[in-house]
C-alpha cells in the first residue's frame, strides 16, 4: 500500500551536490588539542558552569548544569583539563563572543564507566526517560536545537503521528543521509523509544526519494525491528521538503496552524539525528557529545565526519584538506539557510550539520548572495516560491519601510527563512536578510517595550511618592502650626510674648544713634582720635595741593 | 404646515435628548489618545523633548502643541509609530532636541562617590540606590539612560556607558540600502550611455523613479 502524498505550496528544485560527501564512509574526526564548549548551544537559557579553571574532567562529565526550564547541561566531550571559562567566538551569525568552557584535551579520552549496561526503555516510565534525555543533553539535531525532553512531552495531548524527518533537503548537506545509511538500526530503535514516550499511534519516516541507499537501509531496519506501526515513505525531492511543517504537510496533508506547534494537530516531528542520539542516551547511557558533520566546498576531501562537540571548525577544515589561508568564507549549514561565521576558531555545536568552505579560488554557487540588489519589479516569483504561502514581496516592502506592525499582519513570524524567495528573485534582493532584520528588530522592540513599561511604572510610582511626601509634610506643618496656635492661645503666654516684644522695642529705641564703639570714650582715646583726624585732614590738604597742576607751592613743599 | 413644524421640532428635541444623555452616560474619562501616545514613548523621562517627562509630552502631542519628532531616545521607530497612530507623515528627528544614540546606562565610579544623594533625587525612575554619606550605585536593569543624574553630581563620578552587545541583544543589520546600489548602477549605466549612446532613456527614467 502506498500512502497518498500531498504537496506544499511553492518550493524550488535545487542542484543537490551531494554525491561527493556520500561517497566515503563516515570517520571519527581527530581529537583536537582544545575543545570549546559554549554554555548555550540551543534555544533557551544558557547552562551554568559546574567546573572551575584547572579542574580535570573526563569524557561525558557534566560540566555545566541546566539553569532554566528550557535548558540542557553541557558535557565534556573528551578528557582533559579546564583551561579557561570565558568569552570565545562561537558559530553564530552575529560574530559576538559567548561564554564557553575551554578544555585542553589529554589525548586519553577517558570515561568514567560505572558498570554501564544496556537499559531497556520499557523498564522506565516516559517521565524517567525524559529526565534521562535532559541529563544526556539531547536537543533537536535538525535545526534550532530545541531540547528534546520538552518536545517529547505530549502534555496530555494525543499524538496521532510521530514523524521522523530524513528529508535533508538543502544542497551539500548529507550528514542525515550518512547517518541513515550507517546507523539505521539505532535510528529505528530511537524512533521506537520516542513513540513509547509520546504514546503515538503511528510513525512515519519521511525520506527524500533520491536517497536510495538510506531508504534501503532504513526499510531493512524497520523490517528487522518487527513492529507494525512504522511506515517508511519516499517524499519528492523539492526544497524545502525537509522543513518540519512542509514534511508534515507532504505526509499528512495537515497544515500546522500559524505560529502554532505540530503538537496542536497531534503530530510530533523529530530529526533522524535526534532519534539516534535518543537511542544512544537511553540504551547505552551516552550523552550527546558528538555528531555527524558534512564538510563540503573547497576542501580536498569532501566527506562526513563524526565530530566531537566543541571541536574548532578550523581543525576540521584542515583535516579535510582545506587551505585556511585561501578561505574566503565559511558557512555553517547549507547554502540556502546557512550563515557565514566570522572566525573559524568557533566550535562545532550540537546543531552544526554542515561546514561549507569557500575559498577565494573557487566559491560555491550561492543563490542571490553578494549580487547587486536591483529594484523590485513586482514579478511575484517570490510569492509563487514561498512554501509557507506568505507574500514575500509585501513583507519586503514593510521591512524596508520599517512598518513592523503591518509586517506582522502579513505573518512575518511564520516565515521559516528557507531562502526560496531569495533564490528565485530576479532582482537578487536579499529578502531573507530583510525578514531576519525585521524579526530581530521586533524582538528588540518587545524587550524595549517591557523595559519602558517598567520605567513608566517606576516613574509613576516616584511621582506618586513625591506627591504623598509633599502632602504628608504639609499635613505635619499644619498640625504643628495648629498646636502652636493652640498653645499661644492662653493669656499668660500672650502676656509673656507681649512683654518680650516690648523689651525688644525698648532696646531698639535706646540703641539708635551713633555707633556703639565710640560711645563713652576715655579722654585719652578721644585725644588719640583727634590727633588721627588732624593728621588725616592735613594729608588731604597736601594731596589736594599736589594734584593742583599750576601751583608753584606744591613743588617747593 | 404647523403639524410639520411640530413634527420636526419633536424630532429635534428627541434627538437632542438622546445625544445629551449619551454625552453624559458614555463619557470617556481622561484622554485615551494620551495613553496611546504615552505607550509608544520610550519612558526615559529624560526631558529632551522640552517637556518634563514622557506623559507631559504625550499630552502636548495630543493637544497639538508639540510635534512628533522631538523624542531622541525613541528615535525613528517612535516617530514612525506616532505617525502611524496619529495619521501624520513621519519626519526626521528634530536636531534641536538631540540625536538618536544607542542606549546607555549610568555607572557610578564608587571610589569617587561622596554620597551626596543629588543623583538619587534626579533619577526619574528611582534606579539609583544609596543613602546620605554612603556610596551610591545604579540598578543597571532599571536605568533608562536619561542622563539626568550626570549634571547634579558634584564630583563627576557618573559615566554614561553603552552596554556591550550580547548574543541576546544582537540584531541583524538593515540590508544594504537599495537606492545606493541603484545609484552606483546608474553611474555605470550613464558612463556606458555616454560611451555607447545607445541606451534606451525610458528605462533609466523608470529606474530613477523607483529608486
Amino acid at each position: 500500500m502506498t500512502r497518498r502524498l500531498f504537496d506544499f505550496h511553492g518550493g524550488v528544485n535545487l542542484t543537490q551536490y551531494k554525491k561527493f560527501s556520500t561517497s566515503k564512509p563516515v570517520m571519527p574526526a581527530r581529537l583536537p588539542k582544545k575543545l570549546i564548549l559554549p554554555l548555550q548551544q540551543n534555544i533557551g537559557e544558557p547552562a551554568e558552569p559546574l567546573v572551575s579553571i584547572g579542574d580535570k574532567v573526563h569524557k561525558g562529565q557534566i560540566i555545566a548544569k541546566p539553569s532554566g526550564s528550557v535548558s540542557v547541561p553541557v558535557h565534556a566531550t573528551s578528557s582533559g583539563t579546564v583551561i579557561d571559562i570565558g568569552l570565545h567566538s562561537v558559530a553564530q551569525a552575529s560574530g559576538i563572543k559567548a561564554p564557553c568552557i575551554i578544555i585542553e584535551t589529554d589525548g586519553l579520552d577517558q570515561e568514567r564507566r560505572k558498570g554501564r549496561r544496556f537499559i531497556d526503555y520499557k523498564d522506565l516510565s516516559p517521565v524517567e526517560l525524559r529526565k534521562k534525555l535532559l541529563y544526556a543533553g539531547i536537543v533537536g539535531m535538525g535545526g534550532a536545537g530545541f531540547p528534546s525532553f520538552i518536545k517529547l512531552d505530549p502534555k496530555e495531548k494525543e499524538v496521532a503521528t510521530l514523524i521522523l524527518n530524513g528529508a535533508e533537503c538543502e544542497p551539500y548537506i548529507t550528514c542525515d543521509d550518512m547517518l541513515m545509511r550507517e546507523q539505521a538500526v539505532e535510528i529505528i530503535e530511537g524512533l521506537i523509544i520516542m513513540r513509547y514516550m509520546l504514546n503515538a499511534k503511528q510513525c512515519i519516516v519521511g525520506i527524500e526519494n533520491k536517497k536510495k541507499t538510506a531508504l534501503a537501509s532504513i526499510k531493512q531496519a524497520v523490517a528487522n525491528a518487527g513492529v507494525d506501526y512504522i511506515e517508511v515513505v519516499e517524499v519528492p525531492t523539492v526544497y524545502p521538503a525537509g522543513g518540519e511543517k512542509q514534511l508534515i504537510q507532504v505526509l499528512t496533508g495537515k497544515e500546522v496552524p500559524s505560529q502554532g506547534l505540530p503538537l496542536d494537530i497531534g503530530i510530533v516531528c523529530q530529526n533522524v539525528g535526534t532519534a539516534y542520539a535518543v537511542c544512544r542516551a537511553i540504551e547505552h547511557g551516552e550523552p550527546l557529545i558528538s555528531r555527524y558533520v558534512t564538510v563540503a566546498g573547497s576542501v580536498a576531501k569532501t566527506r562526513n565526519l563524526e565530530v566531537r562537540i566543541g571541536t574548532p571548525i578550523s581543525d576540521i577544515i584542515e583535516e579535510c584538506g582545506g587551505n585556511r589561508r585561501t578561505l574566503s568564507r565559511v558557512i555553517i549549514g547549507g547554502p540556502m539557510m546557512g550563515f557565514a561565521i566570522h572566525d573559524d576558531q568557533a566550535p562545532v555545536i550540537k546543531t552544526t550539520n554542515c561546514i561549507l568552505v569557500n575559498s577565494v579560488v573557487s566559491d560555491v554557487p550561492l543563490p542571490s548572495r553578494d549580487k547587486l540588489a536591483m529594484p523590485c519589479i513586482r514579478c511575484g516569483a517570490c510569492a509563487q516560491a514561498c512554501p509557507v504561502d506568505l507574500l514575500p514581496q509585501q513583507l519586503y516592502w514593510y521591512a524596508r519601510s520599517k512598518e513592523f506592525d503591518k509586517i506582522q499582519d502579513y505573518n512575518l513570524f511564520d516565515c521559516i527563512e528557507c531562502g526560496c524567495c531569495d533564490y528565485v528573485c530576479p532582482s537578487h534582493i536579499p529578502l531573507v536578510h530583510y525578514y531576519r532584520y525585521a524579526k530581530s528588530e521586533i524582538w528588540m522592540q518587545e524587550r524595549e517595550k517591557q523595559l519602558s513599561d517598567l520605567s513608566r511604572q517606576r516613574h509613576e510610582f516616584r511621582l506618586a511618592r513625591l506627591e504623598r511626601d509633599k502632602q504628608e509634610r504639609a499635613a505635619r506643618h499644619k498640625k504643628k502650626r495648629a498646636k502652636v496656635e493652640k498653645d499661644t492661645g492662653t493669656d499668660d503666654k500672650k502676656a509673656a510674648i507681649e512683654a518680650a516684644m516690648a523689651r525688644v522695642r525698648d532696646k531698639q529705641k535706646h540703641s539708635q544713634g551713633a555707633p556703639k564703639n565710640i560711645n563713652n570714650l576715655t579722654a585719652e582715646q578721644q585725644r588719640e582720635i583727634d590727633e588721627v583726624e588732624a593728621r588725616r585732614a592735613k594729608r588731604n590738604e597736601l594731596s589736594k595741593k599736589i594734584k593742583t597742576p599750576n601751583s608753584d607751592d606744591s613743588k617747593t613743599q | 404646515m404647523i403639524s410639520a413644524l411640530l413634527a420636526l421640532f419633536l424630532l429635534a428635541l428627541i434627538s437632542g435628548l438622546i445625544l445629551g444623555f449619551a454625552a453624559i452616560r458614555f463619557k470617556v474619562k481622561g484622554d485615551p489618545l494620551v495613553d496611546k501616545i504615552d505607550a509608544i514613548l520610550p519612558q526615559t523621562q529624560c526631558g529632551q523633548c522640552t517637556f518634563p517627562g514622557c506623559r507631559p509630552y504625550a499630552e502636548a502631542i495630543a493637544k497639538g502643541e508639540a510635534d512628533i519628532n522631538q523624542c531622541p531616545p525613541g528615535g525613528e521607530t517612535t516617530i514612525i509609530a506616532l505617525a502611524d497612530l496619529l495619521g501624520k507623515d513621519a519626519k526626521p528627528l528634530n536636531p534641536d532636541n538631540g540625536e538618536e544614540k544607542p542606549k546607555r546606562v549610568a555607572i557610578i565610579d564608587e571610589d569617587i562617590c561622596i554620597g551626596c544623594t543629588l543623583c538619587i533625587q534626579a533619577c526619574p525612575v528611582d534606579a539609583i540606590l544609596g543613602a546620605a554619606k554612603l556610596m551610591h550605585t545604579v540598578i543597571e536593569a532599571e536605568c533608562t539612560g536619561c542622563d539626568l543624574c550626570v549634571p547634579p553630581c558634584p564630583v563627576e563620578c557618573i559615566d554614561m556607558v553603552e552596554l556591550p552587545t550580547t548574543t541576546e541583544t544582537w540584531k541583524w543589520d538593515f540590508p544594504q540600502p537599495l537606492p545606493e546600489n541603484v545609484t552606483q548602477l546608474h553611474k555605470a549605466a550613464h558612463t556606458d550611455q555616454a560611451n555607447q549612446q545607445s541606451t534606451n532613456p525610458s528605462i533609466t527614467k523608470d529606474n530613477e523613479k523607483s529608486a
